[in-house]
């Protein structure tokens, strides 16, 4: 059929698919494709038109592109571009004039539109929190499904887990942990969709409520009915708007604003072609390759196949043998040794999302190879799973990773210098002097899942990691991706693909971009030679890929050893740490043959209720019974009857007696404030409620901080890429406005007490300084009458008095006079509150010193004793017998001298004497805590970690956001003390 | 006083004569009259041209990979350009230290750093600061100096603006560029001339660089949408931190707005004197503060009278600028550029330029307050305001950036057309 008229034809190239429709001229939709563009566009849309060409031979068109890649080729073969919000709403409009919002999510960009009268507003999330489709597709692979089984899991579903929301990385964070304690998948899959639905609101609505009519858009929303379950729960939506040809809605957005131009198919094709040849590769921000020749190439491989590990088949092996296994986040891994270190046996496979069940199978397997000639007399596990898998299988230890990858280290380069393990999720280092580790180093969040993405990418594009390393080799131009995360690394290759870049380049630079995440974000060496020797042994999954071990090479300028087991290290060091273990002279008390025939365990939620934190848990029962508890922040939720409770432990105790200043009950007040217990109102209450009192005020405090009343404030958050503190206030704010107090008191404090006489200055960070104006901003709840944020200094009482009066003089005729007395009461009740801190930390240290114990520095910022920010670490910390110090309780006993940065912040110039302080002390390690997005603490973690390391100490960071989960901070802990218990001996 | 703090090497007297300074790009209407200034003063400096690839790298390796994109690119650039020079024991390294509560304020101490780890530390490296944090024996803040930085601000600024509004409608990008080149050298012999605190030879020669504008010709002046550009001010003005995004959008077919560098410094100045008063402080500091400003903007308005005779659009006072933010946001919020970027969208907005885009190196702090903070009061007050935040850094995909950015194109193109059929 020919139609008089051009038809409309509606391009959408979006991060991962193409879609295609035709409309006549009443709108009608006669063809439509969605496809996934793999890798190369160009080719896709060449495909395409051909197929266009065949449905409609010689009709003419008008051509309108749209989406994320279809805006340079637009561009170059001179094209009509739409952007795609503006498609979308063109398509909303056409259905429906009665939306009011519009959610669309898609693989790389999750956008919201308001409708509002004529007026509309659209946005788009941040750079941070790309990835929704890209995301889903990951969990789905870690899940061991697709898509599609997401969905199918999801609708399962018994209980949905808590799930970082501010990003992919961040989510996979949460989750790896998850799956290796036993959790449900179903529970998992669900989760995966709260998260993007706590990420889509969390990050784009910005102060707007998503309510009325809603629309969903996308390839996810339109083809998962449990994800728009999720937002419908959560938004509590009555109409929900889902369109037909929901995932190519764009794409008929852009054909109903296709005008102007008309062409035909041939033209079309013809352009596209040209296009190729002249843009086709187009060459900026391209690398030297990884190989310079294919005979560089042989040299590299021989030089490296000369590692070589003592190999024994078990069939002729006789005598004793010991057993190590690693539950790591992605895989898990099995190694047999014997009395030399001889290989026996060895096992490696994907978790599936179930590693116990893939270790019982492993097992089986090697129970049959197995025969009467060999006993295991001991059996180690390690990685995140290593305490659950010692339960579920009787092992006779375990032991953190970090110290089983040094073990293995060693084993292959007694004369090691500096060990780096790239696994899938993790990357670890260690850096040796003397056979002794001095330092550990561990990827925070951020950096993390790098290994895995790799192979989850090559997966994407159908190729085994094998192939696609192999690819790499040959790579002319590695594509530059960048160094942050995967979630931006996620966006650069998207980028690279709708410049056409060849999947060699990706795959090259991909390595690339794995290594500088290591050496720079990571380890932040600038010259590995100068700093950690030239010893240096690379190991773990990740550094199997040729590409990985080259890039190093080439970054570093060093030539390094990769041992021939290096996906198997942790395994091996298991297996070495068991042969070492006392239990060695008796046979393995791992449970045998029949034990593991009739093995089957199942997984029941509950939730701990020994304290106010109310920790999820997860109880695996095993077959004969016994339990296994994971998920507890402390020994009280394990069921241990062993209590830590004794120990001192300042954050705890700051806790409780800040919230112990509380007017008085029986006294009735002339007026009520409202204070939220946010930032540094943690530290100035202890001035602020006896300020208050003194002139016949009473203070009530909004709700203890959780995840509800954090949910409660993330609609009007302004900024996703701020820090978690920050966006807690909001939530707190919402609490104190459901308390109807007279008035809400949130001062803007640009300035902090002046503690040092010679501190450059003693400024707050912006966001503690100014956050009030951002809550006034934007936030609908309040009655901004009724909020006082007022400029204030408490450092200059005339000033003080003088704004303060100011604020108040609307709600009580208070007078200089009582202002003053009021203040002289705060002040002293906040220094008197300063003392006791101090007094408290010189306390805790002498117990520490008489009762020789360990003890961590957790230093971080007054407002880090909050439970829902510092996530139970100090409690965690206590299970593990040590003394928790806060950096405010021994600040001042350190030597008072000046630092090599601008020491302009007041709360940092403690962080800094913290350290000092602690340098005589043996005993006692320092731990910073760091909240996700604090600029700041890029300039102090490197001023700290050179006032320790220039003293002989370590330095550890955790980096804390929303995540919950505190397994990788339960290991960075462990290897903390166990180096410790190392240097002891 | 401090003793672990190690010693800096400082500029002494003997390197004028023999070291060259290098300057970092970090505005280009305005640097390339520091450079001259510097050279009249009897100093040898070089700006830094530099922009390619590799000095992205060198930023990465030699500082913080959390650090924010401003500090990351400066450090970079004045590394790959060392590396690529001989003259090592020659050249001294001078940077802008702006104070307050910003991490910006750390960029010295970071170069720094840099530059022991890359084992270059024993090149000076000289503070430009308002309040003279740092002494070297041989740079001094002189009255003459002084003057001509002044001068090189408010003339950049007086360029930046005439180029914004003209260069969008010139028949010829070469006639521009030919007057971009005659008014550098009108300020070679410009600034041979001792300049004097109450001079009125400033007025004769912005009268010259206008007229050399208005010889440019031009056709429908005005006729495109009008885009401005706020921000974190490094990446506001740097292209190199912004990914040439004034080229970017006058590609797209709008004409940009970046509001002038001068209301940063009058902002950072009446900050310190704001503080002194609410805070309390030296009052004699107050008055100096106070009267800076004073001076600077007396003179700024004559300029801006000269612009408005000839037909430009007229820049606002300061003063009329941080009267369009009450309401929005306090005058005290003075982290990063504080109120001063409400301040400037606002004015956008007045100016016929609701569409902006509001830049931001990845993880800014201050611009969680005064940007992103304050988009929603500005949009219920102003809601044909089309304002889109671009985060900034060096692992951002550009396709992410392009794509916001056309959105809010889109829409500028959109709003025009109904404005035109009104």
């Amino acid at each position: 059929m020919i139609y008089l008229k051009p038809l409309r034809v509606g391009i959408d190239i979006g991060s991962t698919t193409i879609k295609v429709v035709v409309i006549d001229q009443q709108c009608h939709i006669i063809y439509k494709t969605y496809e996934r563009h793999m890798s190369s566009i160009n080719a896709a849309v060449s495909v395409l038109f051909k197929r266009l060409k065949e449905t409609f031979g010689l009709q003419t068109m008008v051509f309108n592109f749209t989406g994320s890649a279809g805006f340079g080729l637009a561009k170059k073969i001179g094209a009509k571009f739409t952007q795609e919000v503006i498609a979308a709403t063109q398509a909303i409009r056409f259905h429906r004039d009665n939306i009011d919002v519009c959610i669309e999510l898609g693989g790389e960009d999750a956008k919201i539109i308001f409708f509002d009268g004529l007026n509309i507003e659209q946005r788009m999330n941040g750079t941070c929190a790309g990835g929704t489709g890209a995301f889903i597709d990951q969990m789905a692979s870690l899940l061991n499904t697709d898509a599609r089984g997401i969905n199918t899991l999801a609708k399962e579903h018994q209980q949905i887990y808590d799930i970082a929301s501010r990003c992919g990385v961040f989510a996979k964070t949460d989750i790896q942990p998850l799956l290796n304690q036993g959790a449900r998948i179903e529970d998992i899959a669900v989760s995966v969709y709260q998260a993007i639905v706590n990420q889509t609101i969390g990050g784009l609505s910005q102060g707007r409520k998503i309510t009325g009519s809603v629309a969903f858009l996308g390839g996810p929303l339109t083809f998962s009915d449990q994800l728009r379950e999720r937002f419908i729960k959560t938004l509590k939506l009555n109409d929900v708007f889902v369109p037909q040809n929901g995932e190519v809605f764009v794409a008929f957005g852009a054909a109903l604003e296709a005008k102007d131009l008309v062409f035909d198919v041939d033209t079309m094709i013809e352009r596209i072609i040209q296009y190729q040849l002249e843009y086709g590769h187009e060459s900026h921000n391209r690398k030297q390759p990884l190989f310079s020749s294919e005979k560089a190439y042989t040299l590299f491989k021989e030089r490296h196949s000369q590692n070589k590990l003592n190999e024994v088949k078990i069939t002729d092996y006789h005598g004793k043998a010991y057993l190590g296994i690693d539950a790591g986040s992605t895989t898990s891994k099995m190694v047999l040794i014997g009395e030399n270190q001889e290989l026996l046996y060895s096992f490696y496979a994907h978790n599936h999302g179930n590693p116990v069940q893939i270790i019982k199978q492993a097992l089986e397997d090697l129970y049959i190879n197995l025969h009467a000639g060999i006993t295991i007399h001991s059996a180690y596990s390690t990685g995140y799973g290593e305490t659950l898998l010692k339960h579920a299988f009787a092992l006779d230890g375990s032991e953190v990773e970090t110290i089983c990858h040094y073990h293995a280290a060693k084993h292959f380069k007694p004369d090691v210098d500096f060990v780096i393990d790239i696994g899938g999720q993790d990357m670890k280092c260690f850096t040796i002097k003397n056979g002794v580790i001095t330092a550990i180093i561990l990827n925070e969040a951020c950096s993390s899942g790098c290994g895995s993405f790799i192979e989850t990418f090559a997966e994407s594009l159908g190729y085994s990691i094998e192939k696609f390393s192999q690819l790499a080799i040959g790579a002319k131009a590695p594509v530059d991706l960048g160094s942050r995360c995967t979630v931006f690394m996620n966006s650069s290759v998207k980028q690279a693909q709708s410049e056409a870049a060849l999947p060699e380049d990706i795959s090259a630079g991909l390595a690339i971009s794995v290594v500088k995440n290591a050496l720079y974000k990571v380890i932040r060496a600038h010259d590995i030679k100068a700093e950690y020797g030239h010893n240096i042994l690379v190991q773990g999954g990740t550094f199997n890929n040729d590409a990985v071990l080259r890039a190093f090479e080439l970054e570093t300028e060093v030539e390094v050893m990769r041992p021939p087991i290096a996906g198997l290290m942790g395994a091996f060091g298991a297996a070495l740490l068991a042969q070492n273990s006392k239990q060695n002279t008796v046979k393995s008390q791992m449970v045998g043959i029949p034990e593991l025939e009739n093995f089957s365990y199942r997984t029941k939620r509950a939730v701990c209720k020994q304290c106010l934190n109310y920790c999820p848990l997860t109880v695996n029962i095993f077959s004969d019974n016994t339990r296994y508890i994971s998920g507890n922040r402390c020994e009280r939720g394990a069921g241990n009857n062993q209590s830590f409770e004794h120990l001192p432990n300042l954050y705890l105790y700051k806790y409780d007696k800040i919230l112990s200043y509380q007017s008085n009950p029986n006294h009735k007040y002339a007026l009520t404030v409202g204070l939220p217990l946010v930032l540094n109102m943690y530290e100035n209450i202890p001035f602020w409620q006896p300020f208050f009192d003194a002139i016949d005020i009473r203070v009530v405090y909004s709700d203890r901080s959780n995840k509800v009343l954090y949910e409660t404030g993330q609609d009007s958050i302004p900024s996703d890429t701020i820090c978690y503190p920050a966006k807690l206030v909001h939530g707190h704010i919402e609490s104190l406005v459901l308390k109807k107090p007279d008035f809400i008191f949130f001062p803007n404090m640009p300035y902090n007490f002046l503690e040092k006489d010679h501190g450059d200055n003693h400024y707050n960070c912006p966001i503690v300084a100014h956050y009030p104006e951002v809550i006034d901003a934007n936030m609908d709840h309040l009655n901004l009458s009724s909020f006082l944020k007022p400029y204030v200094t408490l450092n200059d009482k005339k000033k003080f008095i003088d704004s303060i009066l100011h604020a108040l003089s609307p709600y009580t005729r208070v007078t200089k006079k009582m202002l003053n007395l009021a203040f002289e009461i705060g002040m002293k009740s906040y220094f008197d509150f300063r003392k006791d801190v101090q007094l408290e930390g010189e306390k805790a240290l002498e117990y520490v010193i008489e009762n020789n114990l360990n003890a961590f520095v957790l230093a971080g910022r007054p407002y880090h004793i909050d439970p829902e920010i510092n996530h139970g670490i100090p409690r965690l910390i206590r299970s593990l017998n040590v003394v928790v110090l806060s950096e405010d309780s021994i600040n001042h006993l350190a030597n008072q001298d000046a630092v090599n940065v601008l020491n302009q912040w007041t709360y940092h110039t403690r962080l800094y004497d913290s350290a000092k302080a602690i340098i005589p002390y043996k005993n006692i390690s320092y731990v910073h805590l760091v909240s996700f997005g604090c600029g700041l603490d890029a300039i102090t973690s490197d001023e700290i970690k050179d006032i320790l390391e220039s003293n002989g100490k370590l330095y550890t960071q955790l980096k804390i956001d929303e995540i919950s989960n505190l397994g990788a901070v339960n290991i960075r802990l462990r290897s903390l003390i166990a180096t410790r218990a190392k240097e002891d001996r | 006083m401090p003793t672990q703090k190690e010693e800096r090497v400082v500029f002494t007297q003997a390197m004028r004569k023999t070291h060259t300074i290098l300057v970092p790009q970090m505005a280009p209407y305005h640097f390339q009259f520091f450079v001259q200034a510097l050279k009249t003063e009897g100093y040898k400096a070089e700006l830094l041209l530099n922009d390619d690839y590799a000095l992205i790298e060198q930023g990465m390796k030699y500082s913080h990979n959390d650090i924010c994109v401003p500090a990351m690119l400066v450090i970079g650039q004045f590394i790959d350009a060392i590396k690529t020079r001989k003259d090592h024991d020659k050249i001294a390294l001078i940077i802008t230290q702006t104070g307050g509560g910003c991490r910006a304020s750390n960029y010295i101490n970071l170069l720094r750093k840099a530059l022991k780890k890359a084992r270059l530390d024993d090149i000076p490296v000289i503070s430009l600061s308002a309040g003279n944090i740092e002494s070297n024996p041989g740079f001094k803040m002189t009255t003459k100096l002084f003057l001509k930085l002044h001068e090189s601000v408010m003339f950049g600024d007086l360029m930046m603006g005439l180029t914004n509004q003209i260069k969008p409608y010139v028949v010829s990008l070469d006639a521009l560029k030919k007057a971009h080149q005659e008014i550098e050298n009108l300020f070679e012999v410009y600034f041979e001339h001792r300049p004097h605190l109450f001079g009125n030879r400033y007025r004769r020669h912005a009268k010259k660089i206008i007229h050399l504008f208005n010889q440019i010709p031009v056709q429908s002046l005005g006729s495109k949408p009008k885009v401005g550009i706020v921000g974190e001010i490094y990446v506001k003005y740097s292209p190199l931190g912004n990914n040439n995004l004034e080229v970017t959008l006058e590609k797209e077919g709008v004409e940009t707005m970046t509001p002038p560098l001068y209301d940063f410094f009058l902002y950072s100045f009446d900050s310190t004197a704001h503080d002194i008063k609410r805070y309390g402080g030296s009052k004699k500091l107050w008055l100096v503060y106070k009267a800076l400003v004073w001076y600077i903007e007396n003179r700024r308005e004559k300029v801006r009278k000269i612009i408005a005779k000839s037909g430009y659009q007229r820049p606002i006072s300061y003063r009329q600028l941080k009267k369009g933010v009450e309401g929005f946001i306090d005058v005290g919020t003075h982290s990063g550029e504080g109120w001063l970027l409400t301040a400037e969208m606002i004015d956008l907005i007045h100016h016929g330029a609701p569409n902006i885009v509001c830049t931001q190196p990845f993880g800014c702090l201050p611009n969680h307050i005064a940007g992103k903070g304050m988009f929603k009061k500005i949009k219920k007050h102003f809601p044909q305001s089309n304002i889109v935040a671009i985060d900034y850094d060096t692992s951002a995909s550009q396709i992410n950036q392009l794509n916001r950015i056309n959105l809010m194109v889109s829409n500028a193109f959109k709003n025009h057309a109904v404005k035109k059929e009104d």
